[in-house]
């Protein structure tokens, strides 16, 4: 990619978010999208090129009357939009397009117009990991924790340290879903889901949407809103299954995605003010903190626990609360993007006070897919 | 059996020698015959090398336990009581799906790393699953 070349000029999520039983999931993509059109003083006329996963990006360009020259359905999982924020700065580089609109909705809660989710007993996952009990996320994503656990000597009481930190950051922002302070001993306490896994370590389901406006630097400065930069980019996948992830300890996507994105940006982990590291349970945080590079192997949970990724600490991470307690409609990598811009423009509601770089690093079904963003308040 | 209600395999031309061995009561693995590769899930050709020059052969059955959770969520065609759903790593090297079973589904009764052996449930006249149970003592 060529290096500082394209920025982030319009970004809104839906007006509402948690429970939306009046409003179906494409309305929610159009909600999305008006409130980033005109966050960036723009109307549909002035897209030309479209990117959404889950749903159709014809679906959507038609619904909101764009004609683009430029479309992407990269569907990844919850990380696709981080990929598509990739490849739209690669076609506002290439001249492919001028100025794209990303969305993403989900009627995760209410299910009002929802996809129906079912696995093909044909696929791999069909033949060899559904027939033994896998249903949703949390019998499946949780299933590598364990194995991590034992390598490292981490305990159930550092995974629920992760939910207490990020409920911390929820408790300042009051578009959080959850935001009542916790402790350790409400997550262990908290009903069981999948051992070791209890409520409290697993995201949130609801109801929302984001849109991102993305064109190049040069034109960032004639919009309304403070330009936020891509640095570098990042994406890469492992395996529909997780049962075949070569080590349960670390994710392969996250480590190749990763370095991609800090070669790109040419940063270092210390330059870094402002981490997302997308939480769908309370195990993904550690694991992203060490497959990115800022924590040693084995030493991801004992950083959360020792309070560097809370609110006065040298590593803010999940600032808007997570997927554990701010919000989750199913694929979560938008809400990441977003507040990653918000602390960039200045105006999150748990600010970081004088953070100038920030990373959104997302993960698509369960270890399956990987994408990461670095961002910048500063101009090339 | 009778009341087998799962949701089950559908097999595919390249995964159908896998599901014809379970119906029989063998776990089939295949390994590259150019690169001596053993690899899963099914595939006519090796992962590793990319070469279609493979066989099939019979597994030991033997395996140990790899990670797992015990799930507490309701699955009425699983029972009524929390089970396991886990990844055991094979002798011969690949890792798969599973349950275990014949032992308690219980954090203390399933240790990381214990051995295992193959056993297989039948579930219709075409599937049988592979599950694993612990290893007799030697």
């Amino acid at each position: 990619m060529k290096r500082k070349s394209v920025a982030v000029i319009g970004a809104a999520e839906t007006t509402e978010m948690g429970k939306i039983p009046n409003t179906s999931q494409l309305m929610l993509h159009a909600d999305a999208a008006l409130n980033a059109l005109k966050d960036a003083g723009l109307t549909a006329k002035d897209i030309d090129g479209i990117a959404t996963a889950g749903d159709s990006p014809v679906e959507v360009a038609h619904y909101l009357g764009i004609t683009p020259t430029w479309v992407d359905g990269t569907s990844v999982g919850g990380c696709s939009f981080m990929l598509h924020v990739r490849h739209a700065a690669a076609a506002i580089n290439e001249g492919l397009c001028n100025t794209v609109l990303i969305t993403h909705a989900e009627s995760g809660r209410s299910r009002v117009g929802a996809r129906r989710f079912s696995r093909d007993p044909a696929s791999q996952s069909g033949q060899f990991e559904v027939p033994f009990g896998i249903t949703s996320p949390p019998t499946m994503f949780t299933i590598p924790a364990l194995r991590y656990m034992k390598q490292y000597g981490v305990t159930e009481e550092d995974l629920a340290h992760v939910a207490v930190v990020q409920r911390e950051w929820a408790g300042r922002n009051p578009r959080a879903s959850f935001r009542d302070p916790i402790t350790v001993d409400d997550v262990l306490n908290s009903k069981m889901i999948a051992w070791p896994f209890r409520m409290l370590m697993c995201c949130l389901v609801t109801d929302g949407g984001g849109a991102l406006i993305l064109t190049s630097a040069e034109r960032a400065k004639d919009f309304p809103q403070k330009p936020v930069y891509i640095l570098g980019t990042g994406e890469s996948c492992e395996t529909p299954v997780i049962s075949q992830m070569e080590d349960f300890t670390t994710s392969k996507a996250f480590r190749v995605s990763g370095k991609k994105a800090f070669d790109e940006a040419g940063i270092k982990h210390s330059d870094v003010d402002h981490l997302m590291i997308y939480d769908a349970f309370a195990h993904l945080p550690v694991y992203g903190l060490e497959d990115l590079g800022f924590c040693d192997k084995g030493e991801g949970a004992a950083f959360i626990r020792e309070g560097n990724t809370r609110p006065g600490g040298k590593l803010p991470l999940n600032t808007n609360g997570g997927g554990l307690s701010y919000m989750h409609s199913g694929m979560y990598g938008m809400y990441a993007l977003q507040e990653s811009v918000r602390q960039m423009r200045g105006i999150a509601p748990a600010q970081v006070p004088g953070a100038k770089i920030s990373i959104a690093h997302g993960v698509g079904g369960m270890f399956a897919a990987s994408g990461t963003i670095v961002f910048s308040n500063e101009a090339p | 059996m009778a009341d087998y209600n799962r949701p089950l395999p559908l097999p595919t031309p390249e995964t159908q020698h896998f599901w014809e061995g379970a119906r029989n009561g063998e776990l089939r693995l295949q390994r590259c015959t150019a690169c001596k590769e053993t690899y899963f899930p099914p595939r006519p050709f090796c992962p590793a090398c990319g070469s279609r020059s493979v066989e099939i052969y019979k597994a030991s059955g033997k395996a140990t336990l790899y990670s797992y959770i015990i799930n507490h969520r309701p699955r009425p065609d699983f029972g009524t009581e929390p089970h396991s759903i886990a990844v055991v790593e094979l002798a011969e090297g690949p890792r798969m799906m599973t349950n275990i079973v014949g032992c308690p589904q219980t954090p203390e009764a399933l240790t990381l790393d214990m051995p295992l052996h193959v056993t297989f449930e039948k579930a219709s006249d075409e599937i049988s699953l592979p599950k694993f149970r612990p290893a007799p003592k030697a």
